[in-house]
Parts: C-alpha cells; structure tokens; sequence
C-alpha cells in the first residue's frame, strides 16, 4: 500500500511518477518499435552486389574524333563522346546567361561551379565529354549517340520522351528537364583510359 | 436499416448448432438477403457487382499466373511469353488477368462518375467515397506494378518515369527525391531488384484492396444505398429486400459486362496494351514515344501540362486527392443531379474534360495538344474547387418527389400496388 501511493504521490505540478512512468514505457516502445522498422525500410536501398559494381574502366582509344560510345556504369549508360574541335568551340562559345541551369554538375567540383565547357571536361581532354546518359527530367535515355540520331536543337543530345534539348557539353537548354546532364566521377588513369566511379 | 426483421431461419440441426456458435450465415442473410436496397435502382447500380467480380477474378487469375512467372531480370520477359504459349490454357489465363485489369479500370471509372452524378458522396455517405478512394488509389498502385512485370520496353521505362516523379522533391530538399528513388529501385537504375520487390508488393496488395472493400461494403450497408432520385429510403415501400431483386439486376448487368470483357479476351487481347511491351527490356535504350495504360493516360496528361517538374507531380497527385474532398465542396442541399438542372451541365463537361485528358495523354506532348491539356486540366481543377462550391449555392433545384415511392409510381398511384411488389412475400 506503502508503494501504491508513492507511485500515484502528485508533485507540485500535479504529475505523478505514474504519469512519468507511462511516458517513458510508451516512448521506449516507439523508439523500440522505430528501431525494429528500420531493417525492414533499409532492406530496399541497393544493396552491396549493386555499389560493388561501382567503378568501371574504359578504354578510349578506338574512339575517333567525332565518334561517340556507350558504357555501363552502375547499371546507368554513360555517355563518351570524343568531340570535334567545333564541338567544343560551339560549347565554350556559350554564355553563362544562355544556360537554363548555370551549375557544372560535374562529381569533381562544388555545387557551385558555373557550367562553362571547361568546368565539364578534364583539363588537357577537352575533347572528351563524360556524361550520364540519364535526362535529368524523368529518367529516359535521350538520342545523339549514333550518328543517325536526332541532336536536338544544339547539336548535343535529345531526349523524345518529353522533348528535352541538349548541347554539345550536354547542358539543358531547351525542354522540361531541370538539370544539365551529370557529368560522373572519372579520372583519366592514362592517356587512353578513363576510371569511372 | 433494421426496418426489415430477420427472415433468416437456420434450416438443418448443424445450422441451428452454428447460429448459436458462430451466426455467419445470420450476418450474410441480414446483408445480402434481407438488406433492403432502394427500388429505383438503375444498371449503373449493378457496377459495383462487378467491381466485386473483377476483383475475385483478378485475384484468382494472377495466383494462377505466379505459380508459372519468373520474377527475374533474365526471366520474366520469357516467362510470360512461355505462359502464353506452353502453359496449359496459359493464352487464356494471361488474358483474363491482362483484359481484365483494364476492364477492372473501366469499371471504376463508371463507378466513380455514377457516384459523382448522383450524389453518392454527400453526408452520411463521407467515409464510404473516401473510402472508394483509397481503393482507386491502391487499384493505380497495384496495376502499375503490375504493368511491370511482363519486362518489356514499355513496363521498364513506365517505371522509370513513374519513379523518377519522386526525384522532383530534389527541388525542395536536395538529394532527398534522388535517395527515394534509389530505395524505390534498389540500385542506380530500374533494375532486377526492383522488378522483384514490385512483383511482392503487386501480390500483396491486391489482399489489401479487398480488406479496404470490405469496409467500403460495410460503411455502405450501414448508411445505406444512394439512388437516383438521392432521396433516403422511408418508408418499407420504398425499398426491395436485396434477393432477389437487386441480386438478379446485378447478375444481369454483369452478364453483359461479360460479353464485353469476353470480347476482348478471345478476340482483342492485346488491343489495350502497347506493342512496345513485346519488346524485351532494354536499360540502354528508350522507345520514342512513351505512354503509360490507357486507364492512367487523364492523370499522365496533368503531370505533362504543367511546365514545372515538381508542380506537375503534385497537380497529379491532387487531382486523385480532390476526391476526398468532394462531400465538402459540394454545398447543394440536394443529392443527385438529376434534379439540379445547372449543375448537370458542369458535371458532363467534366467527363467530356477527363476523356478529353485522356486523349491527349496518349499524344506527344508538343504544340497543340499541350496547349488544350492545359485548358482541360485547369477546367478539371476549376470544376471541384469553384464549380461544386459556387453553383451549388447559387442554383435552384428542381421538385424533388415526395419519395422513392412516389419518383417511381407518380403521386398517390398504387399506392396499394407498391407494397404488394416491395416486398410480395411478406405485405
């Protein structure tokens, strides 16, 4: 009885122990039932057999002047084109205020890099443009890889999906997509080789 | 609804033993026996049967197609190509699961529209619309997962672009919409791993959906049905007992939706699908001209008239949200348009908007075609949040009949004679 009436005993503010011991079972029950979802959520994200395929090397050297490939990398194309010199002119001659998304989307540099062509390619490779080939709308694969393809607009790439215009440093310029397309991270490892991931 | 007592007499010693025990026969006979059901129910009442029947049927069909699916990158392309050919009565099975979900849609469709038309969503029916909309919703989710599953061009891309809808919240918080995508996916890309994880949810959710049923039956069999005239059953003369009359008017109705659905099975199958899908899934490669089911093309049109990415998605997810809140932004004090000569007219321009969405879904989306998408998308918003309210205060509706009774024998006539046919074995 003695025990029964510290529990209920009201403090000065009118709460009990009882009152706070009610509050710390149930939230030791949501935090416990919180770490117990987590595995459950978590499962979904990719997994290690998926980041494990995380780098790919690539060799550039059958890769003409003006010619363009594509690779896998994570499950994702990547587009290599080998630019023409009035490819990249075209692309450098571009204005900051021309571009729909001014931001160099390039893995290697800051968010902030403005998207000038020489923010997009490797120094000493201008001519090698490394992109993912995703349209950064909704995920098609945009045309102007081969060389039957449609270019869109710029003379980039152009994704028929939803009508986006790319240039030839693949940056959005015309279309619904938000973004330029990402240039992913990749070091040249020698002249003729490139290491993606 | 209790006006009708109990004609449930259990007919065998092991009846009586269970009635005392376990009274499901009782509760199935007060529901589907005795329940006592408007008399002027018109075949657009007979839908939901059939709803009924497609869902048993989509359910039976695809246990069926599992046990012969290969729910694998490498496997699942071929696996429905050796269910339609090699499979025993495979071509039939496949067909029925694949027709009947566009059939399901159809249905739905016609559903919602007949609910919206008379009425069915105002007070006391609330919580049974809402209800039907969160089975519209997890129908959607189910077919598109579904849609997946036979890997093909269309079922891969489909999904890319549905789940790339996600990575739009990047614009509120950046990388958030990029990481739910790739949860979404398990990986970098639609891969495998994902048409795994949508094949397990696409058997689940079905169950789901019949659980949510359930309670849309018993949210209906509590507050009654709607009918044409939107009036509330009064009197016992205003109402039939379910058996047999509106159980045979449902078996008739869904005997002919038969022949349609029938139809297509043995004569179009693939005539609502999309060639493309019998093209194997290829990751590097996207078809020029992507579309999703012709029963989501409305909704794909709002996404894609709206210039913004992120504004789009959210244009297309309210548009199916609205719904919930129809019963409250309809302010006319009567149900059913038949008797609300202003509103009538919106309610059809919002059909004709809808259809007219889902034409120019199925188009490019350039020049003119987005140009009138936006006009029908802004009238289909215009309709619910300003019509409904607005045109509800401000017309004058039509003579409501006194009754059921009344709206179906005219004033004061046989009165007599209505009771001898409401309920014959009994008055």
């Amino acid at each position: 009885m003695q025990r029964e009436a510290d529990l209920s005993s009201s403090s000065a503010d009118g709460s009990s122990r009882r009152d706070f011991i009610v509050v710390a079972a149930q939230s030791f029950a949501a935090v416990g039932g919180a770490m117990a979802l987590w595995p459950f959520i978590s499962q979904m994200n990719p997994d290690a057999s998926a980041t494990a395929m995380a780098s790919t090397e690539v060799d550039l050297a059958p890769v003409k002047e003006g010619q363009a490939i594509t690779v896998v990398w994570r499950g994702k194309p990547v587009f290599i084109r080998n630019r023409t010199k009035d490819e990249v002119k075209a692309a450098a001659a571009v204005k900051g205020n021309e571009l729909l998304d001014d931001s160099a989307r390039n893995a290697a540099l800051p968010e902030r890099a403005p998207a000038t062509d020489v923010n997009r390619t490797k120094k000493g490779h201008e001519n090698w443009l490394v992109l993912v080939g995703i349209c950064t709308h909704l995920g098609c694969i945009p045309k102007g890889q081969s060389m039957a393809d449609a270019k869109g607009d710029f003379g980039g790439w152009f994704c028929p999906c939803h009508g986006s215009h790319y240039d030839t440093s693949g940056r959005i310029r015309k279309g619904p997509a938000p973004r330029n397309l990402d240039v992913p991270p990749y070091e040249f490892v020698s002249n003729t080789k490139i290491k993606i991931g | 609804m209790a006006s009708h007592e109990s004609t449930f007499r259990p007919g065998s010693r092991f009846g009586k033993w269970l009635d005392e025990r376990l009274p499901i026969p009782r509760l199935m006979h007060g529901q589907f026996v005795d329940f006592p059901t408007p008399r002027n129910l018109n075949y657009l009442w007979t839908v939901g049967g059939i709803l009924t029947f497609f869902l048993v049927s989509q359910i039976v069909t695809g246990i069926v197609l599992a046990m012969h699916y290969a729910p694998t990158a490498a496997g699942a392309f071929d696996s429905v190509e050796h269910i339609r050919r090699d499979v025993n009565y495979g071509w039939l099975i496949r067909n029925l699961h694949a027709v009947g979900a566009s059939m399901f849609f159809f249905a739905v469709y016609i559903h919602i529209a007949r609910g919206l038309y008379y009425g069915s969503y105002k007070a006391p029916r609330e919580v049974l619309w809402i209800l039907g909309v969160v089975i519209f919703l997890l129908m959607m989710a189910t077919a598109f997962m579904g849609y997946s599953l036979p890997w093909g061009q269309m079922s891969l891309w489909g999904v890319t672009v549905i789940t790339n809808l996600f990575s739009s919240i990047d614009s509120i918080v950046p990388g958030l919409g990029t990481r739910i995508v790739q949860w979404l996916w398990g990986g970098y890309s639609v891969s495998g791993a994902t048409l795994n994880r949508f094949f397990s949810l696409h058997y689940l959710l079905p169950f789901v959906i019949a659980g949510v049923v359930g309670l849309h039956i018993w949210a209906l069999h509590v507050v009654g049905q709607n009918n044409p005239t939107g009036l509330e059953i009064k009197t016992a003369s205003d109402s039939v007992p379910m058996a047999p009359y509106a159980v045979m008017k449902d078996a008739f109705g869904l005997s002919v939706f038969m022949v349609i659905f029938l139809w297509f099975v043995f004569f179009l199958p693939d005539a609502l699908g999309h060639p493309d899908n019998y093209i194997e899934a290829n990751p590097l490669s996207t078809p020029p001209h992507i579309v999703p089911e012709w029963y989501f093309l409305p909704f794909y049109a709002i996404l894609r008239a709206i210039p913004s990415k992120l504004l789009g998605v959210v244009a297309m997810f309210s548009s199916i949200i609205l719904l919930c809140f129809v019963p409250w932004l309809d302010t006319s004090r009567v149900r059913s348009s038949k008797y609300r000569p202003v509103y009538k007219w919106f309610f059809w321009l919002l059909v004709i908007s809808v259809v007219a969405l889902g034409y120019l879904g199925s188009k490019p989306a350039e020049g003119v075609y987005i140009a009138w998408a936006r006009i029908f998308t802004v009238y289909y918003f215009l309709h619910f949040l300003v019509i409904m309210p607005v045109v509800g205060v401000l017309e004058t509706p039509a003579k409501l009949p006194k009754s059921i009774t009344e709206a179906v024998l005219g004033k004061g006539g046989g009165a007599h004679a209505a009771g001898a046919a409401a309920a014959p074995e009994r008055r």
